[in-house]
């Protein structure tokens, strides 16, 4: 089986929201819309404080939970563990934005642009009037996942097959692959390292793993 | 060293839902109390009450409520694929009862035999009982999915549904004892849906909960209680003891008694729906120095 999972080693981000951009570079989302985000997190009382950055998105769990209560199965669960979402039979009814735990899920009523009505150049070649009225959320690039089936490439290791947010990371802070491969970067990472996943004690089974210290 | 919060930056919190604005509240409001109308209905026609008005306002209820939400959904045209999860989803279980409410409730009012009766009541039932499995389902919300909120919900449907009936029972119900029959039973459901209201705000405190769910509530708790069920719960008493005139008394406590239910579910949507914001059990370690202790921004309680 394959399970396709993300590492993010919270030692390494230093909150530079270059996955952010990557992320909206790469699936052209509309203003206010990030699929992908870096939380900015200060703690501590002067002088003992301290500043962490934390990506998140759609965690891709496990249990699912948009999917159970989604009333038109456009939420699907994949084998190799993707959360998807069918646009064209999505209702936009919300309630899988309710479900989330994790905020990973948006809805746009209507066309936006950066610059106000009227697209950029850029914009109305990507604009996806599909993805208007429904949910969406990240993908873990899934374009690029289902390329790698078709070109044998190792998502995770070969760029091309990799999502975007993971290619960009400047600090290496970013890992992907199949945790059910024990070779892979990424199970590799996990067993020398300590790591939680967001709101576990919910049952979801995020796929998205925060590194947190070394072994 | 402390982990307080010094900093909540973007988002890390829990917020306040705003996809569903009043349109869905309505459904939970309006729907609630529409449901419950119709199981109470269907009891007091075991009574040989006539009905038909009741279930007609039942159905309204429950067909206003759907109506709001059909007017919120990003693709309305598409209202009919919420159908196809039936397996899971407490929206498609909602949504596959309407229909079976309408169309007994309409054999019901067109021929009056009692099974169709007795069979839109259960399925207005089953619809209250599916609108509370749609909250409690919702685990981004935890004020909704705390397992005290689904038997208050139920509770407070079926004390709205009781209530409109008391309302309308000065006009349906000739016989004295039937009006105070109605009165007994109201007060009964309301003194639940209160046990049952204080219970999950304990629940929630003790489990701890985002601070703006639990200010959101706090401040409805008062009002509520003092005038959603206490001053409906002495008309009602004036009313089940068989005072002269006091089958006039329903009429404002029922009133009185679903329009506190509808302020709880109003803020229960709406005002106290906030996320579950982010939490790290571990802050990571950076350089030499140890890992931060964890932080649970914008939650109140015992957590």
């Amino acid at each position: 089986m394959t399970r396709y999972v993300m590492a993010i080693d919270l030692r390494r981000c230093v909150g530079c929201q270059t996955c952010t951009a990557a992320c909206k570079n790469a699936n052209a989302t509309p203003p206010g819309v990030q699929w992908r985000r870096v939380l900015d997190l200060e703690t501590g009382e002067f002088p003992d404080v301290r500043r962490s950055f934390v990506p998140v998105a759609c965690m891709h769990c496990d249990e699912p939970p948009c999917e159970e209560v989604c009333p038109t199965t456009a939420t699907k669960k994949r084998a190799d563990g993707l959360v998807t979402i069918d646009y064209d039979t999505c209702i936009g009814c919300a309630n899988c934005v309710m479900a989330c735990p994790y905020e990973a899920r948006s809805i746009v009523h209507e066309a936006k642009f950066a610059y106000g009505d009227t697209p950029i150049a850029s914009e109305a070649v990507r604009f996806d009037p599909a993805r208007i009225g429904v949910s969406m959320k990240c993908t873990f690039c899934v374009d690029r996942i289902d390329e790698a089936a078709r070109t044998g490439q190792v998502p995770g290791r070969d760029p091309e097959v990799t999502p975007a947010c993971v290619n960009s990371c400047i600090s290496g802070a970013m890992s992907f692959g199949d945790i059910d491969d024990p070779n892979s970067n990424v199970s590799r990472l996990l067993a020398e390292t300590q790591s939680f996943r967001m709101h576990e004690e919910l049952g979801t089974g995020p796929g998205v793993y925060y590194i947190w210290d070394k072994g | 060293m402390k982990a307080k919060t010094l900093k909540a930056g973007d988002r890390i919190g829990p917020r306040q839902q705003h996809n569903w604005d009043w349109r869905a509240a309505s459904n939970f409001i309006a729907g609630g109390a529409g449901g419950g109308l119709l199981f109470f209905a269907a009891l007091a026609s075991l009574a040989g009450t006539d009905v038909r008005a009741l279930l007609l306002v039942g159905m309204a209820l429950i067909g206003a409520g759907l109506t709001c939400v059909w007017f919120e959904i990003g693709k309305p045209w598409r209202a009919l694929n919420v159908y196809r999860h039936l397996a899971t989803s407490w929206m498609t279980r909602e949504a596959a009862v309407a229909p079976l409410v309408f169309v007994c409730g309409a054999l019901a009012l067109l021929t009056g035999h009692s099974l169709f009766v007795l069979l839109t009541g259960m399925f207005g039932a089953a619809f209250v009982y599916a609108q509370a499995r749609i909250l409690s389902a919702d685990k981004g919300i935890p004020a909704w999915r705390h397992p005290r909120c689904r038997p208050m919900l139920v509770a407070t449907g079926f004390a709205e549904g009781a209530a409109l009936v008391a309302v309308a029972a000065p006009f349906v119900m000739t016989s004295a004892a039937g009006q105070i029959g109605v009165a007994a039973v109201t007060l009964g459901l309301l003194l639940i849906r209160v046990l049952l209201w204080r219970s999950y705000l304990a629940g929630l405190r003790a489990d701890g909960a985002p601070e703006g769910s639990l200010r959101a509530l706090a401040a409805v708790d008062g009002p509520f209680l003092k005038f959603g069920n206490l001053l409906p719960a002495a008309l009602l008493l004036v009313a089940a003891l068989g005072a002269p005139l006091a089958g006039l008394a329903l009429i404002p406590a029922g009133l009185i008694a679903v329009g506190g239910g509808w302020l709880v579910k109003y803020t229960l949507v709406r005002r106290a729906a906030f996320t579950q914001g982010f939490a790290l059990p571990h802050l990571p370690v950076r350089g030499r120095g140890p890992a931060g202790a964890a932080v649970k921004p914008g939650w109140g309680g015992a957590s």
